[in-house]
C-alpha cells in the first residue's frame, strides 16, 4: 500500500522513524523546534521528542555544523538542518575540512555519521545570495555523499538511508518541492544511496536530472513526445556516489545525453557526467553530451529574468532538437 | 548558573609534601621530559629529511599539556590544534605511534595518513589535532554536547592558540558551549606569537580570558611555569564542567622556545626575550623542585635515562616501520563501500 503525501511530510516521517528507532539520532538547526521549521519540515517534532533531541540553534552555521560533527565523531548521529544550503557557505570549512576528512586523517579511527539537509538551489525571486545550487561544490569532495531526491518516496527512503550511513551525507532538498505530493510506500522504506532510476523510459535521447530538475526533464519529455521524440529521463537521486552504470546503460539505448541541472555551467555535476559518459560510452554516443544549466550569471531578482536564467522545459526541448539535428554525422 | 562572570583564582596549595606528591611530580616531570626529548629528536629527524611537511614543536609549553591532562580522567576527551605532539603524548599516545606518524609510516597513530598536524588516538580519547585555526573549537563543543546528551560524565578539554581568538570558530564554539552549558574547558595556550604576529598587533584587548565575559562564562588566567599549578587551576575548571556542566575559558600564558614551525627562524623576537623566558623553563623548575624535595640524583638520572631509552626505541621503531600503501586510502576515505 502507498499513500500520497507531500515531500516535507516524507522527510518528517523519515526523521521521526529514525529517531524512534535510534536514541542517538537528533535534529539540530535554526528554527527547527519552537518555530516548527522554517519550511515546516520538522513541524510537531519538538512536541514529540523534546528539546534534548530537537535542538534550536542560534544563527551560527559554522558553529552548529561543527557541534554536529563533534557529536558524530564520538557516537551520536546528528541531523543538521540548514535553513537553506546557501547558508552552508559559512560552514563550508566544517564540512570540507572536518566532516569529509576525519576518517582519513585519523587513519580510519574516527567516523562522522552525520546528515546535513535543507533546501537547495533556486526558490522564487530570493535573489543572488539565496539561490545557489550548492551540490556542485560538495559533490567534488571525497569523504562526502550527496543525494538530491525529486519525489517524496525517494526523499523519505534516501533520508532514512542517510541517517543510517556511517559517513557524512548531504541531502539536497528544494523549497519549491516541499509541497509536491507523491506516493510513498507504507511501512519501512529505504532507498539505497548511489542508485539512479528511470523516471520515464524512452529511446531517442537521455535526459539526466535530479531534484526539481527531474520535473523539468519530465515536462520536456512530454513536450518532445508530441513532436515524435522519445526521451528517457534518468533521475539520478544520488550525485556522489554517481550511478554511472544506469547512465551508461541508458546512453547505450538512446545514443544521446542532455544533463539538466540548476547551478552554473563551469564544472559541476553536468561536467562530471559528460566526462564519465564520453569515457565509458564513447562508442555509444552519436553526438556530444550537452548541458542545460542555470545561465552563467548571479541569479537576478526580476521574475522574468530569473525564469530565463533557470533551466526550463523549453530550453531542454530546444537543446534536444539541436542534438538530434546533428544526426549521426 | 553562568549568568555572572566569576574569576576563579584559586587559593594557595597546602605546602605539605608527601612521598605521593613527590611521585606525582616525578611522573609529571617525566611526561614533560618525554615530550621535550621527542620534540628535539623530531627537529633532528626533520633536518635529516625523515619528516616532511610542517612541524610545529611544543618545546617550552610542556607544562600546559602535562598539567592540564593530569587533571583529567582517562575517559575524558581532548582535542587541539596542529601543535599537537605534546598533548597527544600527555593523553597517553605512545612515542612509537607519534614518531611513526611523523615518519609517515603505517604504524603511526593515523597510519601515516595524518602527519604532524593530525595526531589521533581513539583509544586514549585524543580526538586529534586540526590544521585550520579555530575550526576544531565548535567540534570540541559538539563532543561535550554528546557527553551531556548521553550523561556520560566526561569532560572535554579544547586547546588552541591565542591566534585562534580572532576567528569566528572560537566565538561560535564558546557561544554555543555557554548557551547549552556544556561540560568543556577551553584552554587558550597564549604563547605570545601567532606565527610571527605578537598579541599586541592582533587583538585590541590582550587579556584573552576577558572574552569569556561576553558569553557569561567562567574564566581564569595564569602563567604555566609550574606544572602543578596548571594541574590545580585546570582541575578547578574540569570540576566545574563535570559537576555543574559549565564551560570555562582558561588563558594559560606560555612561550614556545622554537619558531612557529621548523621553517621559522623567529626573527620577530629578540634573543634576550627568548633567554628571559628560558629562565622560566617549566622542566627546569620541576626538576629543581624534585631535587629540593629529595628525589635524589640517582633516581633523576634513572628517570632521564628511561626517557632516553623510550625515545631511542620509538625512533628506531619509526625508522624500521613500513610505509602505508595505496590500498590504505579507500577504506579510510569512506566507511563501507567506496563511493565515487
Amino acid at each position: 500500500m502507498a499513500r500520497s503525501i507531500r515531500f516535507r511530510d516524507a522527510l518528517r516521517e523519515a526523521m521521526i522513524e529514525e529517531m524512534e528507532r535510534d536514541e542517538r539520532v537528533f535534529l539540530m538547526g535554526e528554527e527547527v523546534g519552537h518555530y516548527q521549521g522554517a519550511y515546516k519540515v520538522s513541524e510537531g517534532m519538538l512536541d514529540k521528542f523534546g528539546e534534548k533531541r530537537v535542538v534550536d540553534t542560534p544563527i551560527a552555521e559554522g558553529g552548529f555544523a561543527g557541534v554536529g560533527i563533534g557529536a558524530a565523531m564520538v557516537g551520536l548521529r546528528p541531523i543538521v538542518e540548514f535553513m537553506t544550503w546557501n547558508f552552508s557557505a559559512v560552514a563550508f570549512d566544517q564540512i570540507l575540512n572536518n566532516a569529509a576528512k576525519l576518517r582519513q586523517m585519523s587513519g580510519g579511527q574516527l567516523d562522522c555519521p552525520i546528515v546535513f539537509r535543507g533546501p537547495n538551489a533556486s526558490a522564487r525571486q530570493v535573489g543572488s545570495q539565496h539561490s545557489h545550487a550548492m551540490e556542485h561544490f560538495y559533490a567534488t569532495v571525497p569523504g562526502l555523499k550527496v543525494v538530491a531526491p525529486a519525489f517524496p518516496a525517494d526523499a523519505k527512503g534516501l533520508l532514512k538511508a542517510a541517517i543510517r550511513d556511517d559517513n557524512p551525507v548531504l541531502v539536497m532538498e528544494s523549497e519549491t518541492l516541499y509541497a509536491a505530493k507523491g506516493d510513498v510506500p507504507d511501512g519501512e522504506h529505504l532507498v539505497e544511496i548511489g542508485k539512479a532510476h528511470i523516471a520515464r523510459p524512452g529511446k531517442d535521447v537521455t535526459l539526466a536530472a535530479y531534484s526539481r530538475m527531474t520535473y523539468v526533464a519530465l515536462d520536456a519529455a512530454a513536450a518532445l513526445e508530441k513532436e515524435g521524440i522519445s526521451a528517457e529521463v534518468v533521475d539520478l537521486r544520488s550525485l556522489r556516489p554517481l550511478d554511472e552504470n544506469t547512465l551508461v546503460a541508458s546512453v547505450e539505448r538512446t545514443h544521446r545525453l542532455v544533463v539538466v541541472h540548476e547551478g552554473w555551467p563551469y564544472g559541476g555535476v553536468g561536467a562530471e557526467i559528460a566526462d564519465r559518459v564520453q569515457r565509458l560510452a564513447f562508442d555509444a554516443l552519436d553526438a556530444p553530451v550537452l548541458r542545460v544549466s542555470t545561465l552563467d550569471v548571479p541569479m537576478p531578482y526580476s521574475a522574468k529574468l530569473e525564469q530565463a536564467c533557470m533551466p526550463q522545459a523549453d530550453r531542454v526541448v530546444s537543446t534536444v532538437k539541436r542534438l538530434l539535428a546533428r544526426g549521426r554525422a | 548558573m553562568a549568568d555572572t562572570p566569576v574569576s576563579t583564582l584559586g587559593g594557595a596549595a597546602p605546602n605539605t609534601r608527601t612521598s605521593a606528591d613527590l611521585e606525582h611530580l616525578s611522573r609529571l616531570y617525566r611526561e614533560m621530559l618525554l615530550i621535550r626529548r621527542v620534540e628535539e629528536e623530531s627537529a633532528r629527524s626533520y633536518a635529516e629529511g625523515k619528516i616532511g611537511g610542517f612541524l610545529h614543536l611544543y618545546i617550552g609549553q610542556e607544562a600546559v599539556a602535562v598539567g592540564a591532562l593530569a587533571a583529567l580522567r582517562p575517559d575524558d576527551y581532548v582535542i587541539t590544534t596542529y601543535r599537537d605532539h605534546g598533548i597527544a603524548l600527555a593523553k597517553g599516545m605512545s612515542p612509537r605511534a607519534l614518531l611513526a606518524e611523523l615518519y609517515g609510516k603505517a604504524t603511526g597513530c593515523s597510519r601515516g595518513l595524518g602527519g604532524s598536524m593530525h595526531m589521533f588516538d581513539k583509544e586514549h580519547h585524543m580526538l586529534g589535532g586540526y590544521g585550520i585555526v579555530g575550526g576544531h573549537i565548535p567540534i570540541a563543543a559538539g563532543v561535550a554536547f554528546a557527553s551531556k546528551y548521553r550523561g556520560d560524565g566526561r569532560v572535554t578539554l579544547c586547546f588552541f592558540g591565542e591566534g585562534a581568538v580572532s576567528i569566528g570558530g572560537f566565538h561560535e564554539g564558546l557561544s554555543l558551549a555557554a548557551l547549552w552549558k556544556l561540560p568543556i574547558v577551553f584552554i587558550c595556550e597564549n604563547n605570545e606569537y601567532a606565527m610571527g604576529t605578537p598579541l599586541s598587533r592582533s587583538m585590541s584587548v590582550e587579556d584573552v580570558s576577558l572574552k569569556a565575559l561576553g558569553y557569561g562564562m567562567d574564566r581564569d588566567r595564569f602563567f604555566a611555569e609550574d606544572v602543578l599549578e596548571v594541574e590545580k587551576r585546570i582541575g578547578e575548571a574540569v570540576r566545574r564542567a563535570r559537576e555543574h556542566s559549565l564551560p570555562t575559558l582558561v588563558e594559560v600564558r606560555t612561550y614556545r622556545f622554537r619558531g612557529h614551525s621548523m621553517s621559522d627562524p623567529a626573527k620577530y623576537r629578540t634573543q634576550a626575550e627568548l633567554e628571559e623566558h628560558k629562565k622560566r623553563d617549566p622542566l627546569h623548575r620541576s626538576r629543581t623542585a624534585l631535587v629540593e624535595q629529595g628525589l635524589g640524583e640517582a633516581r633523576l638520572d634513572a628517570l632521564e635515562k628511561s626517557v632516553e631509552a623510550e625515545v631511542a626505541d620509538a625512533l628506531e621503531f619509526a625508522a624500521k616501520s613500513p610505509e602505508p600503501t595505496l590500498a590504505d586510502l579507500e577504506p579510510t576515505t569512506y566507511k563501507g563501500p567506496f563511493a565515487y
